[in-house]
């Protein structure tokens, strides 16, 4: 196998959904920070070999939406383009199969990443309406014309918005803040504890804008208004844990504990990386970010599916014979408070390992300081397609500001899975 | 068949359908000159005794179908007897061509202008390529005649009196769906149907196009008159027809039911007038400098623009509506927005296609960070206008540049030498100085530091040309050309105000004279802190103090339209209300500020700022707007005779001052009458 490097990347502020179409396509979040990235890259976009995005809900004028990207950013025809569809884990699908196509010795250089753009989900017509549609099209003379008109009901009418079906598992007809409900429920995590950490998440994510940590990582984003977008939009500086106590719980109303303020944000965003072969590294003397050390997916209860990172890194870990304690960082996407304090809890506990992950000894939680250190989707929002992405840019950033070392960035992934990659950061190749 | 020996025409014939192809010999365009029409004629006798279904008329040149009469021919006629025989001569072959006993389709494709849609508006049946490259039109106005071919004659019953007089009138030219719309072409199709769509046309013997009835109705004998009435109020608001006969000529051909022997009249009288004779000359020398910008390929796809400004941000979203890859680098973020703003509404104006305007904003990135440099073929800076920040920024943007990169500045008063010096490889410095609003003005002055290298000038005179642009070739001096002519000619209005001149009657008295907006309104619109800051870096080099006037409005935030009040006030909507002064003066209003004008002109020939009299009419008329029926103020000068306007311009500096004294250069016959053309 050989090896893989991420050289550079980028992303898009995350703009919070405000009940209404954003200004922002998905594939014009992708352009926007893509192009960015590539005027910095001393080759040109025409020299990459693929360009592989994650995108879980493209609008219906996006099919391929890679495509449409790579040649938007001037690609030119002749590079190839195709998307990927692993729900919350799009983004990290599409650098995982980036990963594997240089790793197999098959390109040298490709672009990849996640985007989405939640606030412009489609609103469909029901499948009454459509079968109505169909039988107005089909009748030709006027009296087969006014006897479909009088099939007309006005429950036709009432639309279908595939965000929340999005964010509702099919099987188990739960949506994901109800399996975050059963994660507080079996682990005990009280609706204090989550918004204790949906508060840190802010404060960290604050900090990291007014440090200048995120410079390097956020590329500004301009609108056809005249405004320009520095920060995530769903980070609030001013929030406290009294406001977030006020919060009624939104998903299971009366006895919930899962509200708005401890859960990850509906949101707008891209994130892109390139990765290269160790001869793309050398022919273009491009710098190097990081290196990809691998990745794995686990399955598990979809009605859990907020534990799929226990089981996902888990088994990266055991593979790679690398413990807990070797992470300098792990980014846990924050889906939601109580589910990333959930996962904590099973890698702690005897009876999760023996019973669940079928190993002799717990692997232990990750050090609180190095998780999410930065903030995360509490605070900044998650555009589902792209979130994967953005945890593996940001960690990779992340280990570079503290002097190299093994990262993790990790996800769960609605369905019932987790995904997990894992990267070390070098002071040199 | 027996073939005929014809250079710029090929003739096939498949099965009944004979095809005739124009491709006129070492041009890339096809014009229609005597020997093409010559030749189509007896083309057409042979072809008139054929049993064949119908003709085809095609071009072979990728530009377009046919871009009109060979202009250069006009400049060779001087006799409107002799003018009105060669119209006559294209309108009887055309006849031929209506006349055949089969129909005949004109293929279209590209340019089909002038001549060439008189000969498409000749053959039965039209038909268009459907693509942003397709424009049809009737032109000739805009060089001061009618059309001669039988257009003023054939176009308003296939399209309606309306639209047909728009065209002729404001020589404007139609896409293909446009004419398909109006009734100019009988279908509009993609590339890969177009010979279909002809031979169908032929096969199927459609009926011809007919404009609607109501159009047909405003030309039946009692609503004529009203609609001439009517189309002669609109036209007096935008053209005088002491300047410009060309338009009220075409108004009244309609009105009189003109044949085409009056059509061919009028065209004969017109071409010889000194209007038309001017026209051309104008068009001429933007042809020629066109030309001239072809020697060296440009090799640019990437620009990188520094400083978002108006004029930086304008240049920008200019060259990315022209295909460029643009990056535009600003220190401010708020900047760069409002640049983008700026790009989107204009792209969106000019497209109507959602998807168009998504590509070009596709093609030009804000750059705060400069990360388009490395990738930038050619770098143009557009910040303050300050010596020392440019000099810095240059030398440090020098360091990330790739070898072959072209660096310009547009700076419209400081000398070339002064920044280049700052570089360690100067040769690949020139200044291209753009005219605002970027995206109406013509021109574009390639300013010549003495350290320029030929190749770089030749490189930005060809992007020019790419950007749709004149390149007018400058020498590195203080305000170049146009600026320098015109600043003296803007004081002298300030310095008539300050006699208590009002503002309005200058203003009237300019626009009398032919030129688009009078000074004073043209310095509230320009605003007033950048003329008196152009005016004080102008002042020492051309001897010419800043009036008080303009001093004193500046201090007092009168800056012109941009701050509500300059000279004028002005609404919110950008209208004009007048101010005090006297209404109407016995001053030599126009005289004063003509003859200031033309004094630097040919102080800028001694100087050799430009190196012929040509070069100064190019600029000022595609870069001011100065009279263009004139033909530029040199051909102007010419007319009337330069020692007449030398004794003109002593009178004056008797009068009112050294201002006027007539530049050393008047006595110079070499200056207005140089050995080398341009």
């Amino acid at each position: 196998m050989k090896r893989v490097f991420f050289v550079d990347g980028a992303r898009t502020p995350y703009l919070k959904a405000r009940g209404e179409p954003g200004p922002f396509s998905a594939s014009d979040l992708a352009v926007a920070c893509g192009r960015a990235l590539l005027a910095r890259q001393p080759f040109a976009p025409s020299v990459l070999d693929e360009v592989i995005v994650g995108c879980v809900i493209p609008a219906p004028d996006e099919a391929n939406i890679a495509r449409i990207i790579a040649l938007r950013l001037g690609c030119g025809k002749q590079v190839p383009a195709y998307s990927v569809q692993r729900n919350c884990a799009s983004g990290m699908q599409a650098i995982a199969s980036a990963a594997e196509r240089i790793a197999l010795g098959q390109a040298q250089l490709v672009l990849a990443g996640g985007t989405e753009a939640m606030s412009r989900a489609p609103i469909q017509w029901n499948m009454a309406m459509v079968g109505w549609l169909a039988g107005m099209m089909r009748a030709k003379t006027l009296p087969a014309r006014l006897g479909a008109l009088t099939r007309f009901r006005l429950r036709n009418l009432s639309p279908v918005y595939t965000l929340l079906l999005g964010l509702t598992d099919p099987i188990v007809k739960l949506n994901m803040g109800q399996t975050a409900e059963v994660l507080a429920n079996r682990f005990g995590i009280s609706r204090e504890a989550q918004d204790a950490y949906a508060l840190q998440s802010h404060q960290r994510l604050a900090a990291a804008f007014d440090a200048g940590a995120l410079a390097d990582e956020v590329e500004l984003l301009y609108d056809s208004r005249g405004n320009s977008y520095h920060e995530d939009t769903g980070l609030r500086r001013d929030t406290s844990l009294e406001q977030l106590t006020r919060l009624k719980p939104v998903f299971d109303r009366k006895y919930g504990s899962v509200t708005s303020g401890n859960s990850s944000q509906v949101t707008d965003g891209a994130a892109l990386l390139l990765l290269a072969s160790e001869e793309a590294v050398r022919e273009h003397g491009l710098p190097v970010l990081g290196e990809w050390r691998g990745h794995e997916w686990a399955g598990v209860d979809p009605s859990q599916m907020g534990l799929g990172p226990v089981h996902a890194v888990a088994k990266l870990l055991t593979r790679h014979r690398v413990a807990m304690r070797d992470l300098v960082q792990m980014e846990l996407n924050e889906a939601f408070a109580a589910q990333v304090l959930a996962c904590q809890a099973a890698w702690d506990s005897a009876e999760y390992t023996r019973d669940e992950l079928k190993l002799d000894q717990p692997l232990g939680h990750m050090d609180p300081s190095a998780l999410n250190p930065e903030g995360g989707a509490v605070a900044c929002g998650h555009p589902v397609g792209s979130s994967g992405a953005r945890i593996v840019l940001h960690i990779l950033r992340a280990l570079r500001r503290k002097g190299g070392g093994l990262g993790m960035a990790t996800l769960c992934i609605g369905g019932g899975q987790g995904g997990a990659l894992l990267v070390e950061s070098m002071v040199s190749v | 068949m027996s073939e005929l020996a014809s250079r710029a025409w090929r003739l096939d014939v498949t099965d009944d359908i004979a095809a005739l192809t124009l491709d006129v010999p070492s041009q890339s365009a096809n014009t229609l000159s005597a020997t093409v029409l010559d030749e189509l004629e007896q083309l057409l006798i042979q072809l008139e005794a054929e049993p064949l279904r119908g003709l085809m008329i095609l071009s072979a040149k990728r530009a377009g179908f046919i871009a009109g009469a060979d202009i250069r021919e006009f400049e060779h006629i001087d006799d409107a007897a002799h003018a009105t025989e060669l119209a006559q001569r294209g309108q009887r072959v055309f006849a031929r061509l209506a006349g055949l006993p089969f129909p005949s389709v004109a293929v279209v494709h590209g340019y089909c202008l002038g001549g060439g849609l008189e000969l498409a508006l000749a053959c039965t049946y039209r038909v268009a390529r459907d693509d942003g490259s397709t424009r049809l039109g009737l032109p000739e106005v805009r060089l001061g005649i009618n059309p001669g071919f039988g257009g003023t004659v054939r176009l308003p019953p296939l399209v309606g009196v309306l639209p047909a007089l728009d065209m002729m009138l404001s020589g404007r030219t139609v896409a293909a769906r446009a004419a398909r719309r109006i009734g100019l072409v009988d279908d509009a199709v993609p590339e890969r149907h177009l010979r279909r769509a002809a031979i169908q046309l032929l096969r199927r013997r459609a009926a011809r196009r007919r404009a609607p009835w109501l159009q047909r109705l405003l030309a039946t004998a009692p609503l004529r008159p009203m609609v001439v009435k009517l189309l002669t109020r609109k036209l007096a608001a935008k053209a005088n027809p002491d300047h410009y006969p060309a338009p009220y000529r075409i108004l009244d051909l309609w009105a009189r039911r003109a044949n085409e022997d009056e059509e061919a009249a009028s065209l004969g009288e017109l071409l010889v007038s000194r209007t038309s004779r001017n026209l051309v000359h104008i068009f001429l020398l933007g042809e020629r400098a066109k030309r001239a910008a072809r020697t060296e390929p440009h090799q640019i796809e990437y620009v990188h623009v520094i400083g978002a400004g108006v004029m930086g941000a304008d240049i920008a979203l200019w060259a990315a509506h022209r295909g460029f890859r643009v990056s535009l680098q600003d220190q401010r973020p708020e900047i760069l927005a409002r640049a983008m703003k700026r790009a989107h509404d204009f792209y969106t104006k000019k497209h109507k296609d959602p998807r168009a305007v998504q590509e070009t904003m596709d093609r030009l990135m804000p750059d705060l960070a400069g990360n388009g440099l490395r990738r930038a073929d050619l770098v143009i800076e557009a910040i303050v206008e300050k010596l020392e920040p440019k000099r810095s920024l240059l030398g440090e943007l020098e360091r990330k540049v790739r070898p072959g990169t072209l660096i310009a500045t547009n700076t419209s008063s400081i000398r070339i030498e002064d920044i280049a010096s700052a570089l360690s490889d100067p040769t690949r410095f020139v200044g291209l100085h753009f005219f605002n609003p970027v995206p109406k003005m013509q021109l574009v002055e390639i300013v010549r530091g003495a350290q320029s290298g030929e190749t770089a000038l030749a490189r930005a005179r060809a992007f020019t040309l790419a950007l749709d642009r004149f390149p007018l070739d400058v020498k590195s001096s203080p305000g170049f050309l146009v600026n320098r002519i015109l600043m003296p000619y803007l004081i002298e209005a300030v310095v008539m105000v300050e006699e208590g001149i009002s503002p309005a009657h200058i203003d009237e008295s300019a626009r009398a004279f032919g030129m688009p907006m009078g000074p004073v309104e043209l310095a509230d619109t320009v605003g007033l802190d950048i003329c008196l800051s152009v005016a004080e870096e102008l002042a020492g080099p051309l001897n010419t103090p800043v009036p008080e006037a303009l001093r004193r409005k500046v201090t007092d935030g009168k800056l012109g339209k941009k701050s509500g009040e300059g000279f004028y006030r002005w609404d919110v909507k950008g209208g004009s209300h007048g101010s005090s002064g006297a209404a109407s003066s016995e001053a030599p209003v126009t005289e004063r500020l003509v003859l200031r004008l033309l004094n630097e002109a040919v102080a800028c020939l001694r100087e050799g700022v430009v190196t012929h009299p040509d070069a100064v009419d190019l600029g000022m008329v595609y870069g001011t707007g100065f009279a263009p029926y004139l033909g530029g103020p040199m051909r102007y000068v010419a007319g009337l005779g330069e020692t007449g306007v030398a004794h003109s311009l002593y009178r004056l500096a008797q009068e009112y001052g050294t201002r006027f004294s007539p530049d050393p250069g008047w006595s110079q016959p070499e200056l207005f009458r140089p050995e080398v053309p341009t």
